[in-house]
C-alpha cells in the first residue's frame, strides 16, 4: 500500500512541477467558453440555454489537451518499463495514476466553475447540477481516456488521433451531463441523470484499470 | 467445443477457409439480393401513408442492421484475438472494419434521402440516424488507429481494444441518444417505428438482409485473404503461392500466343 | 539459469528469429552480438518478459517467467535503452522511488557510497534533466549497485559512458559473474578483457 502511496506522491510531485501544463487547458477551457458569447449571442436567455453543454463539451476538449500527459513522460523516459518490471500489479498502478491526473487537470477546473456559471448566465440551481455531474463525469473522462492514452502513447502523432478515439465514446456522458442541468434549470428533479453517470463511471472503474493494463503492454510491444 | 476452430488460428488454413467460403458467399449475395431488391423494389405491395418512397427500406434496414452487426463481429474477433492470441483473429477483425463503415454510410446516405421526401430536409437529427452516425465515427477510430501503427501485429491488438471499448458502448449511445431525441423532439414520429408490417413487404426485407450479410461475408474473405497475403508474404507458402499463379499467368499467356500465331 | 526454448518474434511482418533456443547459466557472461534491426533488443525485451514472443517460452530456474513474475522480477535487473529516470526529478528522488517500487531497502549510507562510485557526488540533487546524457545513463547504471540482483540484462550498456565508466561497468560485470551471478548484454563495441570470460552469440540479420 505504502508503494502505491510512493507513487502517488512521485506523480504529484511530478504534476506540480510542470504547472505549464496544469495550467494551459483550463486557460484554454475559459477561452473556449468565452467564444460562444462572442459567436453565437450574448443575450442571457440564448446562454443560459446553452450554457451547459458549452460547459461541458469546452471540459471534454481541454481534456483531450491534458490526457496525454497520462503517461507520456512515463512512456518516453522508460519509467513505465520499469514500474512493469518491479511485479507490481499494472491495473493497480494505473489507477493511482489516473486519480493523480483527475485531482490535477479536474479539480482546479471546479474553482474555475463559478466564473464560468457567470459567464454563461446559470442559475444557482443549475449550477449545483453542473458541479454534481462534473463531479461524476470527469473521473470518467480520465478513466476512459486513460486507455486511449495508453494505446497511442507509442505513436508519435498521437493528439489527433487521442481525440477521434474518444470524442465518440463521450457522447452518452455529454448528453446525460447536459440533460441534467437542463432538467435543474426547469426545477425538475434530475437524479436519474446523475444514477445513470454514477452506473456509467462505476463499470467504468471496475474495468478500465484492466484495460488501461492491458494497452500499456501492448505499446511495450 | 472450440476445438474444431484452432487449425484457423493457422493463417495457411486461415486463407483456405476463404477459398472454401468466398463462392458460397458470393453466389448467395447474388441470388438474395437479386431476388431481394427485385421483389422489394417492383413487386412489393405500396406503403399507404409513404407510397414508393418507402421501398428505400430494402437498402436502409438491411446496412443499418448489418452496420451493427459487423462492429460486434469486429468486437467478438478482437475478443477471440485477445483470449487466444490468434493472429488471423485480429486480421478478420480489421478486414471487416472498412467494409461495417461502408455499410454504415450507406445506411446514413439512404436514411438522409428518404428524409428529403418524408420531412423535407436532408438531415434531420433523428435518434437512429444520429445513432449512425457515431458507429460511424466509432468505425474510423478503429481504423485510423490501426493505420497508425507501423507494426501491424501491435496495430491489431491496440485496434482490437479499441473495438471492445466501442462495443460496450454502442448500447449506452443507442440509448443515450434515444432519450436525448424524445427530450428535443418529443412530437415526431420516428419514420423507422413501424407498428407493424405486412408479410408481403416483410420477406423481401428478410431476403435482402440476407443477401446483404452474404455480400459482406464474401468481400470480408476476400479482403482477409489479402491481408494474410500482404502479411505474410515473406512465408513459404505464400511464396509458393505467388509461384503457382504467375506460372499460370505465363502458361496461359503462352496458350494466347500459340492460338495467335495459329 | 535463464533459458529461451524455441522464441520466435516478428517486428512489421518482418521474422528477426524462430525457434531461438539459448541457455545462459550463473557464473556466465552472455555477449549477444548483431547488427542494427537482427532483433537483439527484441531477444532482451522477451528475455524481460516486457514484450512476449510470437512463440516459444522463456523459463527461470526451470519456470516459465509469466508464471512467476514475482519471483522472476525479483532477481532482475533490466537496463534498457531508456533510463527509466524521470528528468523533473533529482538522482536522488529517482534512485529512491525506483528502490521502493522493485521493494529493496538500502541504508542512506550505501546509497551516498553508490553515487560517489558513479561520480555524482554533488549532483545528486539537480533534476536528471539538466545532467549530461554520460551523467543520466550513470544514474540509471548505479541502481546496479542498488538492487541485488542475480540476473542483469543490459541493453547497451556502455552507451554515452566515458573511458573510466566503461571501464568500472566491465569490472563490475566480472565481479558479479565471478559472485554467481547471470549477464546478457549488448553492446557495439567488443567487450575487453577487463569484463572477463565470455561467450558470444551471434544474432544473424534475417530478410
Amino acid at each position: 500500500m505504502s508503494l502505491y502511496k510512493g507513487i502517488f506522491k512521485r506523480d504529484m510531485h511530478i504534476a506540480f512541477k510542470q504547472k505549464a501544463e496544469l495550467v494551459q487547458p483550463l486557460m484554454f477551457l475559459t477561452m473556449v467558453v468565452t467564444l460562444f458569447p462572442l459567436g453565437v449571442s450574448p443575450s442571457p436567455d440564448t446562454l443560459q440555454r446553452i450554457g451547459p453543454g458549452v460547459i461541458w463539451i469546452a471540459a471534454i476538449l481541454s481534456s483531450l489537451m491534458a490526457m496525454e500527459r497520462l503517461f507520456r513522460d512515463d512512456f518516453q523516459d522508460g519509467s513505465l518499463e520499469q514500474y512493469m518490471l518491479s511485479g507490481m500489479a499494472l491495473p493497480a498502478v494505473s489507477a493511482v495514476k489516473v486519480t493523480v491526473h483527475w485531482l490535477v487537470s479536474f479539480v482546479p477546473l471546479f474553482l474555475l466553475s463559478p466564473l464560468l456559471a457567470m459567464f454563461l448566465n446559470l442559475t444557482v440551481d443549475m449550477y449545483i447540477a453542473l458541479v454534481l455531474t462534473l463531479l461524476l463525469g470527469t473521473p470518467l473522462l480520465s478513466l476512459i481516456g486513460a486507455i486511449a492514452v495508453g494505446l497511442t502513447v507509442g505513436l508519435q502523432k498521437g493528439g489527433v488521433l487521442l481525440a477521434l478515439l474518444l470524442i465518440p465514446v463521450f457522447i452518452p456522458l455529454l448528453i446525460f451531463a447536459t440533460s441534467a442541468v437542463d432538467s435543474a434549470a426547469l426545477q425538475l428533479p434530475y437524479h436519474a441523470q446523475l444514477a445513470i453517470i454514477a452506473a456509467m463511471l462505476l463499470l467504468a472503474a471496475a474495468l478500465a484499470p484492466f484495460a488501461i493494463a492491458y494497452s500499456l503492454k501492448v505499446s511495450q510491444n | 467445443m472450440w476445438k474444431w476452430l484452432h487449425p484457423y488460428a493457422k493463417t495457411e488454413r486461415a486463407y483456405q477457409l476463404c477459398l472454401t467460403l468466398q463462392p458460397w458467399f458470393w453466389v448467395g449475395a447474388l441470388v438474395c439480393l437479386s431476388i431481394g431488391t427485385v421483389w422489394g423494389l417492383a413487386f412489393a405491395p405500396q406503403d399507404y401513408q409513404q407510397g414508393d418512397s418507402f421501398r428505400i427500406i430494402y437498402i436502409h434496414v438491411p446496412s443499418a442492421i448489418l452496420s451493427m452487426g459487423t462492429y460486434v463481429a469486429m468486437a467478438i474477433a478482437a475478443l477471440v484475438g485477445m483470449v487466444w492470441q490468434w493472429r488471423t483473429a485480429y486480421m478478420s477483425m480489421i478486414a471487416m472494419a472498412p467494409i461495417g463503415a461502408v455499410m454504415t454510410f450507406i445506411a446514413l446516405f439512404t436514411g438522409a434521402a428518404w428524409g428529403k421526401p418524408m420531412w423535407g430536409a436532408w438531415w434531420v437529427w433523428d435518434a437512429r440516424l444520429t445513432s449512425e452516425l457515431i458507429l460511424l465515427f466509432l468505425y474510423m477510430g478503429v481504423i485510423a488507429l490501426y493505420g497508425a501503427f507501423e507494426d501491424k501485429q501491435q496495430a491489431g491488438k491496440a485496434a482490437g481494444v479499441m473495438a471492445l471499448v466501442g462495443v460496450v458502448n454502442i448500447p449506452i449511445i443507442h440509448y443515450s441518444v434515444e432519450w436525448w431525441n424524445t427530450l428535443h423532439q418529443g412530437a415526431t414520429i420516428s419514420k423507422f417505428d413501424n407498428p407493424s408490417i405486412a408479410p408481403e413487404m416483410l420477406w423481401p426485407l428478410l431476403i435482402s438482409l440476407l443477401g446483404f450479410a452474404f455480400f459482406i461475408g464474401a468481400v470480408t474473405t476476400v479482403r482477409l485473404r489479402n491481408e494474410i497475403v500482404l502479411r505474410e508474404m515473406h512465408r513459404p507458402w505464400v511464396q509458393a503461392l505467388a509461384m503457382k499463379a504467375m506460372s499460370k499467368q505465363q502458361s496461359d499467356a503462352a496458350s494466347t500466343f500459340v492460338k495467335e500465331g495459329n | 539459469m535463464l533459458e529461451a526454448r524455441g522464441l520466435t518474434c516478428s517486428k512489421r511482418d518482418r521474422t528477426l528469429f524462430e525457434g531461438l533456443s539459448l541457455v545462459v547459466d550463473s557464473s556466465e557472461l552472455l555477449y549477444l552480438r548483431g547488427s542494427n534491426g537482427a532483433g537483439k533488443t527484441s531477444l532482451l525485451r522477451i528475455l524481460t518478459g516486457l514484450s512476449s514472443p510470437d512463440a516459444g517460452a522463456v523459463l527461470y530456474n526451470g519456470v516459465d517467467i509469466s508464471e512467476d513474475k514475482a519471483g522472476y522480477y525479483h532477481d532482475l535487473f533490466y537496463l534498457g535503452h531508456k533510463s527509466g529516470t524521470n528528468g523533473s526529478l533529482s538522482a536522488l528522488d529517482n534512485l529512491s522511488f525506483w528502490l521502493a517500487q522493485h521493494k529493496v531497502s538500502v541504508p542512506d549510507n550505501t546509497l551516498f557510497d553508490v553515487l560517489e562510485k558513479v561520480g555524482l557526488v554533488g549532483l545528486e540533487d539537480v533534476p536528471v534533466r539538466y545532467l549530461s546524457a554520460g551523467q543520466q545513463r550513470r544514474v540509471a547504471l548505479s541502481r546496479l549497485w542498488l538492487k541485488p540482483a542475480k540476473v542483469w540484462i543490459l541493453d547497451e550498456p556502455f552507451t554515452a559512458l566515458d573511458v573510466k565508466g566503461v571501464n568500472l561497468l566491465e569490472t563490475s560485470m566480472k565481479e558479479h559473474v565471478s559472485n554467481g551471478g547471470l549477464i546478457i548484454t549488448t553492446s557495439h563495441q567488443s567487450l575487453s578483457n577487463a569484463a572477463g570470460e565470455h561467450r558470444v552469440f551471434d544474432l544473424e540479420y534475417r530478410f
